[in-house]
């Protein structure tokens, strides 16, 4: 077991594996999305009081999932990185980043435009809101490092201790609607009780969240591939793909 | 010990003191993270006298009054223990209605009437298509039962 998962640690297995996946991934992550986006703007009925506004949440959810998704990735890849000095950690931690920044920006971006019709404003300093902010900081502050230190060890190494450490935002925007009062609403979804969303609202959100997440296993593989290129670029394999006519 | 276990105890030391640290601070500023106050804490004299805040709750059903000459309505707030009437002059948001959650920032009057200057509708996480809201309430009409959820 163990030499198998050094096969996959190995950047070259890694870039085939991923080269393989990719467009299987982009393709049922577009069939989910199209069903989604029908389903969920065009069949699922009306909100009783949000009316037609409410369907923001079918990118507002499987964003705000995935910005917090993605930096458990992150998080991840980077202790790996720091612990048994994969090489592979780094490069996914490196391929993550802008993806989960971006689902972040999206999340607080969708949930600005649903706040000033239904809230009343843009934006409120609660605690949910704010953490999510954080995240955003986080990853901002974790790009930032990687292009600010021009040794890419060092730059790898003080980069997995910030992902690493922003961990700890991660629980805290989760409960934060439970441990504090905020504006934002509680979960919708939760493990233990019921879905508190009507079945025909429940299952466009359920594709949309499969969609999104495929897209982003799907963008993240396209990201590491051109990190492990960038990171081998002296080595034979890399030579001899170009050589054959990559991409 | 072998230096990969060296560096798994740091990474593993770290996140427990980034956690203690970060609950400790979150403890300590617990008060300050609450968005609002409930009509509770205001009874209990939790809430600050001298300085704006924020409050919480639901809207009571047949308390809104407004004024037709102006903007200026009153109503009262519940969270379902305690009261507290609440004055506003200004454009309510659209989800602003009886028995709905809403914040309000203002200041409490020596009344103790609270003086809104700004109103928030607070949404809850309930989804559902306006006929099964419509034959919800027929059912909660028709047995008269109090759900008593607060949102």
């Amino acid at each position: 077991m163990f030499t198998h998962w050094h096969k996959y640690a190995s950047l070259m297995h890694f870039h085939t594996l991923a080269r393989r996946l990719t467009p299987w991934l982009y393709g049922v992550s577009g069939v989910l999305f199209i069903a989604g986006l029908i389903s969920g703007l065009v069949l699922a009925p009306p909100d009783y009081q949000q009316g037609e506004s409410f369907r923001i949440i079918y990118v507002h959810v499987p964003s705000a999932w995935l910005s917090m998704f993605a930096y458990v990735v992150m998080a991840g890849a980077a202790a790996a990185s720091l612990i048994w000095r994969v090489k592979l950690g780094d490069v996914l931690a490196r391929a993550t980043a802008p993806v989960g920044a971006s689902f972040t920006a999206l999340a607080l971006i969708t949930g600005s435009l649903w706040g000033k019709p239904m809230w009343g404003t843009w934006w409120v300093w609660d605690a949910r809101l704010t953490s999510e902010l954080l995240l955003l900081f986080l990853y901002l502050g974790y790009l930032a490092l990687q292009s600010a230190i021009e040794d890419r060890r060092a730059a790898a190494r003080a980069g997995a201790v910030l992902a690493v450490v922003g961990v700890v935002n991660i629980p805290i925007i989760h409960y934060s609607v439970e441990w504090w009062s905020t504006l934002h609403q509680g979960a919708t979804l939760t493990k233990f009780a019921a879905p508190s969303i009507a079945t025909s609202m429940l299952i466009p959100l359920l594709i949309m969240t499969a969609a999104f997440q495929l897209f982003f296993f799907a963008t993240v593989l396209v990201r590491a591939r051109c990190e492990i290129l960038e990171f081998d670029r002296h080595t034979q394999w890399v030579r001899n793909l170009v050589s054959a006519g990559y991409p | 010990m072998t230096p990969r276990r060296k560096r798994i105890v740091t990474v593993i030391l770290l996140l427990l003191g980034m956690g203690g640290a970060t609950a400790l601070i979150l403890k300590a500023f617990n008060q300050n993270l609450m968005y609002f106050y409930s009509p509770s804490d205001i009874h209990e004299g939790k809430a600050p006298s001298a300085r704006s805040f924020r409050i919480g709750g639901l809207v009571l059903k047949g308390s809104l009054k407004r004024n037709p000459q102006s903007l200026a309505v009153t109503f009262v707030l519940s969270d379902l223990k305690q009261e507290t009437t609440v004055r506003y002059a200004g454009i309510l948001p659209d989800l602003f209605r009886e028995g709905q959650g809403i914040v309000a920032n203002g200041k409490l009057g020596a009344d103790g009437v609270f003086e809104a200057a700004e109103v928030l509708a607070k949404h809850d996480e309930k989804y559902m298509p306006p006929e099964v809201a419509a034959s919800l309430k027929a059912n909660l009409n028709a047995n008269a039962t109090p759900t008593g959820k607060t949102p």
